[in-house]
């Protein structure tokens, strides 16, 4: 902030100098300039007459939906069980993986600073960007499609996911605790077993119990590209445009979401 | 038994934090380092059992000498020496128990210590240490939900279960208050003398360090300043360490609530 | 100090002991193990793998790795150049419009702030947002208006909608009181409160999260594709589809340095508005 002399002597206060605002200022006409361009290429690209046509097939849609056709839950329940072991397994494999990944990455226990720490920090990137759809596309491409794929997809998109939560974990632990423990002469082992895996335990918990939440959400579509679970019904549905089956499954899983979210948030209030 | 040798500890940031200690402490002798914060107290005591690396200089501990020392000596040495912290640095999540037991990681393998499969002898021997500062019904529960006094004594057991020849104690009571401080140090001092351990007890109020200790050390700057008896300890001597203060007035202070106490 | 009984002590001396377990009953805790290892059975058993076709695998996997050692930016490259824009155009305009929509249904969705009314009509936004993958809700879309980066656009800004407003409403409900009522006290009106009270608390935060949903706007935005709802993901899609993996390596690693990218750029933001 600063103050100016005006003409007649007083002062003025602004907020910032003229010279930022005229930074803040480009930077807002900057920013609206590409949303600008980025909204006119969306609308090229964008057939308008479906877009104004929208509403009406939006109810055509709706009213082919209702009522959802209740008897296909017969042959939900297998699908369902899988979804429900891909996130399940998906996420025990995952943190077996991201454990070590994580006390390779944290500044504190990484036993090299120059060499292993960026190759775990790589690995955590890697697998944290792509989209676990993705990594089923790939896995589908080279072990064939399947339940297995799926828990594969999720378990390599979640060792990035959770291992970056636990070392941040580690990285915040009281470092005083750890001398104590190396103090009484423990060994290296030691003083990870005494010293620090108690400090991460209930962030490890909290972690893995979110990550099984969200793995819920997202083995729930995989079958989209064939990597098993109730994706498959609703990808199958979708291609012989049965809608009300189609309403079916999208309830089924938003009751599964639900639930996963409930348990999730149950289990983490227990540990905390 | 304990023998410091031109000990320096310069940080990495050019701080140096240790300028040269000469020291020697006899089997059995509690001494007190006194000093301002920021005087090396803390590094000092640290870099006798190498949780902080000295510079350079020796540290010969019944002769045998540590700053040389491989990981694996240098681990059974530090079994041989009990340290006690300032936050009390018990691990929080674990037991009482646990905690007292961790006291002996350095004499049990890793598996064992990971499945809590310790020797009979080293439980009871913990019992026995719990029982003597008054927290045996405490066993079985978790550190944090101690109070400060409780947690200190506990750390205390920690470091006497190591069945070691010497105490490096940081700031014992520096979280506690005036009350508790005393109970604390009157514990560690009486445990000294029970068990024969010699003892470096680094603390910031003079006060209790005479009370308690029959040798005072000053540290100023990372260098000694003073080393006699708590008597020898003037307000001259005390502004040399700690700066200008009203030495007198804090000193009677205590003389009367000394008085008090015992009457 | 009030030590236990010389008897209490001798009782325990001698006595094994036993971590206490984190569940009290045994009962439960048998019953808890017991369960675990039948579902892991079972869901175990349920897995069918081929090993012979994961077997064959390997050796396409081994091509991948080599692929991702060798990529090929140049066979599709104007593939490749116009899906990414138009993953990023996406992500641009959908964070835009989406951070924009947030706020004031985040406003809405802060109990402490807005009437029990508006609150029930903002948070069932928010549950019907966070409830639907970003992968479903573009299918309905890209039904509803046609192929093209108008579904996947609309897609990323409804996603955007549930996962900040949440957070925002969160970050407001759980702001420091004093320093609000301290505004309120001065007599200002609802919108000055809000610009004085409420605003510079949330800012920092938003700002933070708001770069944060832009990350995942963009990884979201590579699948997109796959349902025809515009993106790199269809040019990936059809790499995948025609064995050519070291195109794919080629997008999944532009994917993986823009998503880097803006992981650094949001680490130096953060640091910089808090």
């Amino acid at each position: 902030m600063v103050t100016h002399t005006q003409p007649d002597g007083s002062l003025k206060w602004t907020r910032r100098t003229t010279g930022e605002r005229m930074v803040r200022w480009f930077g807002w006409l900057v920013g609206v300039a590409v949303f600008v361009y980025a909204w006119n290429t969306i609308s090229q690209a964008t057939t308008w007459f479906f877009v104004w046509d929208a509403p009406r097939i939006a109810g055509d849609i709706f009213g082919r939906a209702t009522p959802p056709r209740w008897s296909y839950i017969d042959k939900l329940w297998g699908p369902i069980w899988d979804t429900l072991n891909i996130a399940t397994l998906g996420t025990i494999i995952s943190l077996f993986l991201a454990v070590p990944v994580a006390f390779l990455a944290a500044r504190n226990t990484t036993p090299s600073k120059m060499f292993i720490r960026p190759i775990a920090l790589l690995i955590i990137v890697s697998t944290r960007s792509i989209n676990s759809l993705i990594w089923a596309l790939l896995l589908i491409a080279i072990i064939g499609p399947g339940v297995f794929a799926g828990i594969v997809a999720i378990a390599i998109r979640s060792i990035g996911f959770c291992a970056k939560l636990l070392y941040e974990a580690i990285e915040e632990i009281n470092e005083t605790q750890v001398e104590a423990i190396t103090a009484t002469g423990g060994s290296r082992w030691q003083v990870m077993v005494y010293g620090i895996v108690p400090q991460i335990l209930p962030a490890f918990a909290g972690i893995a119990v979110f990550r099984w939440d969200i793995n819920i959400r997202e083995s729930t579509v995989l079958g989209l590209v064939g990597a098993g679970g109730i994706g498959l019904q609703l990808s199958a549905s979708l291609n012989v445009l049965a809608w009300p089956q189609v309403t079916l499954i999208l309830l089924v899983i938003l009751v599964a979401v639900v639930i996963g979210e409930w348990v999730s948030a149950k289990v983490r209030g227990a540990i905390i | 038994m304990l023998k410091l040798d031109k000990l320096v500890k310069t940080y990495n940031t050019g701080d140096q934090a240790l300028k040269s200690v000469e020291l020697e402490i006899p089997q059995g002798q509690v001494l007190a380092l006194i000093g301002p914060s920021g005087a090396g107290k803390s590094t000092l005591i640290r870099c006798i059992n190498r949780l902080v690396e000295p510079t350079s200089g020796k540290v010969y501990l019944d002769g045998i000498e540590l700053t040389t020392l491989g990981s694996g000596a240098l681990r059974r040495e530090r079994r041989r020496m009990g340290m006690i912290f300032q936050e009390y640095a018990l691990v929080e999540r674990l037991t009482v128990m646990e905690n007292v037991l961790s006291g002996r990681l350095g004499y049990v393998g890793f598996w064992r210590s990971f499945l809590r499969r310790f020797p009979q002898s080293d439980v009871d021997n913990a019992y026995r240490l719990l029982d003597r500062v008054g927290l045996v019904h405490m066993a079985d529960k978790r550190a944090d939900e101690l109070s400060g006094g409780q947690r200190q004594r506990v750390g205390i057991c920690r470091a006497l279960i190591q069945d070691p020849a010497l105490l490096l104690v940081d700031e014992p009571t520096a979280s506690l208050d005036p009350k508790t401080s005393r109970q604390i140090m009157r514990l560690i001092v009486e445990l000294c003398s029970e068990r024969g351990l010699a003892a470096i007890i680094n603390i910031h109020d003079v006060a209790l360090a005479k009370m308690f200790v029959q040798r005072i050390v000053g540290l100023e700057s990372g260098a000694i300043v003073f080393d006699g008896v708590p008597d020898d300890l003037t307000p001259d001597m005390l502004t040399h360490i700690y700066g200008e203060e009203d030495w007198e007035a804090t000193i009677e202070k205590v003389e009367d609530e000394e008085q008090e106490a015992a009457q | 100090m009030t030590g236990p009984t010389v008897s209490e002590l001798d009782v325990l001396i001698g006595n094994k002991w036993k971590k206490p377990s984190l569940i009290k009953s045994d009962w439960l805790r048998w019953g808890l193990t017991l369960g675990a290892l039948i579902y892991l059975v079972l869901a175990i058993n349920s897995v069918e793998v081929s090993w012979s076709r994961v077997y064959e695998g390997l050796d396409r996997g081994a091509k991948f790795v080599k692929a991702f050692l060798n990529p090929d930016f140049t066979t599709r490259a104007t593939d490749i150049r116009e899906g990414m824009i138009e993953s990023i155009i996406m992500t641009i305009a959908a964070s835009v419009v989406g951070i924009a929509i947030s706020i004031p249904i985040g406003l809405g969705a802060a109990r402490n702030i807005a009437p029990l009314p508006v609150y029930l009509v903002c948070r069932s936004i928010i549950a019907v947002s966070r409830a639907l993958q970003e992968i479903i809700v573009a299918i309905l879309l890209v039904a509803i208006f046609g192929f093209g980066p108008l579904a996947g656009f609309l897609t990323l800004s409804f996603a955007t909608i549930g996962f900040l407003s949440k957070l925002l409403a969160e970050e407001i409900e759980s702001m420091d009181k004093v320093q609000a009522e301290a505004v309120k006290a001065t007599g200002s009106r609802w919108s000055q409160w809000i610009n004085y009270g409420v605003q510079p608390q949330v800012i920092p935060r938003l700002i933070g999260l708001s770069i944060y949903r832009v990350d995942i706007n963009f990884r979201e935005s590579a699948i997109l594709g796959l349902v025809g709802a515009g993106g790199i993901g269809a040019t990936l899609n059809t790499a995948f589809d025609r064995y050519e993996y070291d195109t794919a390596a080629a997008i999944l690693l532009i994917i993986i340095v823009i998503v880097m990218v803006l992981e650094y750029l949001s680490g130096v933001i953060r640091a910089r508005v808090q």
